[in-house]
């Protein structure tokens, strides 16, 4: 643990992308606290102030308000509660689905392994996001829908990772040894080869977090994620299509926190992946 | 190599039969049938409805539904729209040249940009300008380019008014389409002032679309370079007394495109999927702008035929790729 800390304390990106995470997670938790307005209340007296720093901006809306009056700090903040509560539920779905279809397929083998894993390549065969976009338009258009459509386009990362990290810890002695004492398929699965193909899975997370941040943001932007008034990041920028070009402002700041975001959670998972992968390690 | 290549050939087989499979299944999980869900709330007569579902074969058993399916597949008709009447296959045909010619220019501007800035980056290692590129190449991977695209065009084409904002060429020209290829066409038609404009609307979607390939590809080159510049054919070439620029970029470059250009092969299905959304943002006229249009218009056969049509080219991309590695490389073959 401390020769991990070492290593990922010294990649200053990593550095960097945990603490904008952290700064993420408080200001999800603590968005009711600490944003200045409501994230749909409209103030029918100040339609698309410019931010404080512009000739016309105004002290109470410090970046500015969209095309209703909404203040756009409370919208971005609240944003950041949704979009982590979208790639954790995310990313954490696929995690326990592409695990479970991983390790299934490796320790059954034969026919089952066939199938799920050429299942797995019909999915990586269409566009990530088209496949979404597909899944979504039939479901129809929302939050939830944009959500389980992401699941849907990132198990297949999940499913390779763990069958092919479980299916290098199978030929190990430790596990014979367990088999051999009598353990169950499942125990063997979940409790003993599980635990030692986490550090692949969690990079992956970290990565997944991103993904998923990004592709429900890219589906809100089409109007298929989250409706309006929701503060969804993706959602914003497609209501600001019809006037960004005379208020840049609600432009800039909700794309800024997508990119900012995703960024972390790469950064994060390089760093992770660094650390965490021996060969790399001096 | 014929053994390699029937190996290869026949094991996309059941990956076909599985996408067809998906997409038809896709399709019905459509609440009620795509022709009720068109007609919407605006209700249509029993009689009107019965006659449209039959002709759309949807009133049959859903196995023999998939059958009549796969059998229309294999003599190529993907089934037509709802909304033009117009054979889905027509409708892709006419419309893939613009997405093949932006992807292909967006590839382009990504490997002429992004390999000379991961060889610098490769040579000049722990550099500032090492660290820099790496710092701004994850940005562009992290980009959300749906947003990267407006920002563009508010900046070029808003403020500074350098390039139009949407569309292949400026209605001011007619240009007989004879390839498809909006710049070629322009090109043979001799008309100078068509072909600036052709040009000019080419360029902000180029580089949204090419943005995050770029920074893939400058960060693969700057790691494979660097995995290169550390073999003995390196030294040696060194040793021999050879220039430093030679030794770069024809001893170790030449080597280290290898798993680049592979990697950029797969990496097909990435670009469509980022074609959806740069079509989308710029009015582009290809195959993603058609596909969200389907979406709008509920033209479910649309959606169903272009999904597969585009899932079919990634499969056939991706069988190309492999197989050009195998020929290059006999190790792989076995």
């Amino acid at each position: 643990m401390r020769l991990f800390w070492r290593s990922f304390s010294g990649n200053r990106g990593a550095v960097v992308g945990l603490a904008i995470m952290l700064l993420l997670i408080v200001l999800a938790v603590f968005a009711d606290l600490i944003a200045p307005h409501s994230p749909i209340e409209q103030f029918r007296t100040s339609f698309l102030t410019p931010p404080i720093w512009d000739a016309g901006g105004n002290g109470a809306f410090p970046l500015g308000t969209d095309d209703v009056g909404r203040d756009m700090l409370s919208r971005l903040i609240h944003g950041a509660r949704l979009s982590l509560i979208i790639g954790g539920s995310v990313a954490s779905l696929a995690l326990v689905l592409g695990t479970t279809l991983g390790l299934t397929a490796a320790f059954a083998g034969g026919l089952v392994d066939i199938v799920i894993m050429r299942a797995m390549d019909v999915l990586l065969v269409f566009p990530s996001l088209l496949l979404a976009i597909v899944i979504v338009a039939i479901l129809g258009p929302g939050l939830f829908n944009a959500m389980l459509a992401v699941v849907v386009v990132t198990l297949p990362g999940y499913t390779r990772l763990s069958r092919a990290s479980a299916l290098s810890e199978l030929a190990r002695d430790y596990v014979t040894a367990t088999r051999c004492a009598g353990a169950s398929a499942v125990r063997l699965m979940f409790l003993v080869v599980l635990p030692n193909c986490v550090a692949p899975l969690i990079v992956q997370v970290s990565l997944g977090f991103a993904t998923a941040i990004l592709d429900a943001a890219a589906l809100g932007f089409l109007g298929l994620g989250a409706q309006p008034p929701t503060p969804e990041w993706g959602t914003m920028l497609a209501g600001a299509l019809q006037y960004y070009q005379r208020a840049w402002w609600v432009l800039a700041f909700p794309g800024l926190s997508i990119l900012l975001t995703v960024l972390a959670f790469n950064l994060l998972g390089d760093g992770l992946r660094d650390a965490l992968d021996p060969k790399l390690r001096r | 190599m014929i053994r390699f290549l029937l190996r290869r050939v026949s094991l996309i087989i059941p990956t076909f039969i599985g996408v067809t499979l998906l997409s038809f299944m896709l399709i019905h999980l459509v609440p009620g049938d795509p022709i009720e869900v068109r007609v919407g709330e605006r209700g249509i007569e029993p009689a009107r409805l019965e006659q449209l579902r039959h002709e759309f074969g949807y009133d049959q058993p859903l196995w023999k539904q998939f059958i009549d399916y796969e059998g229309q597949l294999a003599h190529g008709d993907l089934g037509k729209s709802v909304v033009t009447r117009e054979s889905v296959w027509r409708e892709f045909i006419t419309l893939f040249p613009a997405t093949l010619e932006l992807a292909a220019c967006a590839i382009l501007f990504a490997m002429l940009v992004g390999l000379p800035l991961g060889v610098i980056a490769a040579v000049r290692r722990g550099s500032a300008f090492d660290y820099g590129l790496m710092g701004v190449s994850v940005t562009g991977a992290s980009m959300p380019i749906f947003w990267w695209g407006l920002m563009v065009i508010l900046v070029f084409s808003v403020f500074l008014g350098w390039t139009p904002v949407s569309g292949r060429i400026s209605d001011a020209f007619f240009i007989e389409p004879w390839s498809g290829f909006m710049t070629l066409d322009c090109w043979f038609s001799d008309d100078r002032g068509a072909c600036r404009s052709a040009w000019s609307h080419l360029v902000l979607p180029t580089i949204v679309l090419g943005t995050v390939p770029l920074a893939t590809i400058a960060r693969m080159t700057r790691s494979s370079m660097l995995e290169v510049l550390g073999e003995d054919y390196i030294r040696t070439a060194r040793a021999k007394g050879l220039k430093r620029n030679r030794v770069v970029v024809v001893h170790a470059l030449r080597n280290a495109l290898i798993p680049i250009v592979t990697v950029l092969g797969l990496s097909v299905s990435a670009l469509l999927g980022g074609a959806i959304l740069t079509e989308t943002i710029f009015s582009w006229p290809g195959i993603g702008h058609w596909l969200i249009e389907s979406i709008q218009r509920r033209d479910y056969p649309v959606l169903q035929g272009g999904t597969l049509l585009v899932a079919i080219l990634v499969i056939l991309v991706n069988l190309g790729v492999d197989l050009t590695y195998g020929f290059l490389n006999p190790r792989i073959r076995r």
